[in-house]
């Protein structure tokens, strides 16, 4: 089966996990995701590829509870959309960066409450027209069986 | 100290919710409402300001009022609309162009939460509306979910906000939302973007304001209750900002566009916090007011729950906020919003408030608009002049 991100330039998967590619800025050393041309600090042009911390700690996170309007394309209509959790996890050293967090809505304040360690994973996010997978990151609870995947939007 | 921007001298609304009329139909019944408060006529006015996101360019309506040839200035700055135009006539007035004029905001959008179909034209890639980020309530839940971790804040506040909304939205003939509802029903409503329920959010909606507005040394000569405009300020925001569609932030956060606004209007009035009677504050969300409170300075970050469920926020509180409903209770018509923020403010510092009129005593109100992609305006009225 075909897989494609969902676009490129935002994740890398490797050997030893997958990383989002950000980008840090040699004049002031803020990092950024995705990588950008110039630096939003000090607006220095000389970026270079970092690929970021696969691990980090939830800064934040809500619910999107209803289906979100056009250009969303993901899974649900209006009657079976069952929701999914978004959130902005803390890279240390690196940024803070937003994020799918692959858990239920309904177990997300226990389960991806403020502070908890998250992993990044690569999950499939729909099947495009031409029957590919196409796939987003997303970041799960560290302590979560990594074998036990589920859809990102589960 | 500086000297005051501008003067109200006239005030007119087209009540906020659902309407069978064009946004433009209901711009003109406010501006003829704003003009006949005024006591003038269309052709005494020298310029125009005013602006719309989805309801056409204001400078139309010049058709139906009369074509008289006057500078008519479009404004469209996001929820600072009326702000932008508010600064836009008061500059337009101290150079020199005219002594008398006419600010305007109306708007009439779709139905549910607001949506961009090509959402790169903010700034972000096409994947991020396409994974379901491109969602603004979604970031109101975030912002408020980190801030009420960081200080506390409880679901139960957050629903204190919501019904004082409603509450004020009741005694409020031009509110859209004017039935009280309890605590309970709101922490028991649809859960939209947690912890954020149907009844603590408010939905895009249809209105217009218009303002007469002069030369503040000739505000005399139209009215004895003139409302002088003290500071009005807006400001975009800073790097690293956590706004909406931000992909990544910093670990350093710096001060918020509401921060940077509300500082700078007291500034420039030479007025402090102490000295505001009544706050009309964005309350995109009941979360956004709990924050915003605090980022202009109405207290200390923390001090919300207390000051809330003392009913300090409430009409007759030390520090009412939000005395006509707010977004909550009159929906967010994009155009007209921060207007009737000034408008409300204006007929309460008038005494002409009603059944939901403050203490009498109130002089200085401030009002305060947020949205994305992270700007702030924010205007400081007074029934004193600078100049006193």
């Amino acid at each position: 089966m075909t897989s494609i991100p969902i676009a490129e330039g935002l994740f890398r998967e490797s050997d030893d996990g997958a990383h989002l590619i950000g980008g840090r800025c040699r004049s002031c050393d803020a990092v950024s995701f995705p990588m950008r041309s110039t630096c939003g600090r000090c607006q220095h042009d000389d970026i270079v590829e970092e690929l970021l911390p696969r691990t980090g700690t939830v800064w934040t996170w809500t619910s999107q509870s209803f289906l979100p309007k056009a250009p969303y394309t993901g899974p649900g209509t209006d009657s079976d959309f069952e929701g999914f959790v978004v959130g902005y996890v803390d890279l240390p050293g690196a940024c803070i960066v937003q994020a799918r967090l692959d858990v239920p809505v309904a177990e997300a304040s226990e389960r991806v409450a403020i502070g908890t360690p998250v992993d990044l994973v690569v999950l499939p996010f729909r099947t495009n027209s031409d029957g590919a997978t196409v796939t987003t990151y997303a970041f799960r609870p560290s302590s979560q069986n990594p074998s036990s995947q589920e859809g990102a939007t589960s | 100290m500086n000297d005051d921007m501008l003067a109200i001298v006239g005030i007119g609304i087209y009540p906020f919710g659902r309407s069978e009329l064009t946004a433009q139909q209901m711009a003109l019944v406010a501006i003829r409402q704003a003009l006949s408060n005024a006591e003038v006529s269309w052709r005494d006015i020298e310029l125009a300001v005013g602006g719309s996101l989805d309801g056409g360019q204001a400078d139309v309506m010049v058709g139906e009022l009369g074509p008289t040839g006057l500078p008519f200035i479009n404004v469209l700055n996001g929820c600072a609309t009326g702000a932008a135009s508010l600064i836009t006539a008061g500059n337009m007035i101290s150079s020199g162009i005219g002594e008398l004029g006419l600010v305007v905001g109306f708007d009439k959008h779709p139905r549910g939460a607001f949506s961009a179909p090509d959402v790169t034209t903010w700034g972000v890639g096409s994947w991020y509306g396409e994974s379901g980020m491109f969602v603004n309530p979604q970031f109101f839940g975030m912002k408020i979910q980190r801030y009420m971790h960081e200080h506390q804040i409880t679901e139960e506040t957050l629903a204190k906000v919501a019904a004082k909304a409603f509450a004020n939205g009741s005694l409020n003939p031009n509110a859209w939302r004017r039935k009280a509802i309890s605590e309970e029903e709101i922490l028991s409503s649809r859960l939209i973007n947690y912890p954020l329920r149907q009844f603590m959010v408010c939905s895009p909606s249809e209105g217009a304001v218009a303002l007469v507005v002069c030369h503040p040394h000739v505000a005399d000569k139209y009215t004895d209750t003139p409302i002088y405009v003290r500071a009005a300020t807006l400001r975009s925001r800073q790097y690293g900002s956590f706004e909406l569609f931000q992909t990544s932030l910093p670990h350093d956060l710096p001060p918020t566009p509401s921060q940077l606004a509300s500082r700078a209007a007291f500034e420039y009035s030479g007025l402090t916090p102490a000295d505001i009677d009544l706050w009309q504050l964005q309350d995109t969300e009941s979360g956004a007011e709990v924050m915003h409170m605090a980022e202009v300075g109405l207290c200390e970050h923390g001090a919300q729950n207390d000051l809330v469920a003392a009913g300090a926020t409430a009409l007759t509180g030390d520090q009412p906020v939000n005395t006509d409903g707010g977004l909550l209770a009159n929906g967010e018509p994009v155009g007209a919003s921060g207007l009737r923020m000034v408008y409300e403010a204006s007929l309460q510092l008038r005494g002409d408030a009603g059944e939901r009129q403050v203490a009498d005593t109130a002089t200085n109100a401030l009002t305060h608009v947020y949205g994305a992609p992270g700007i702030s305006a924010c205007t400081i009225l007074s029934a004193e002049s600078a100049r006193r």
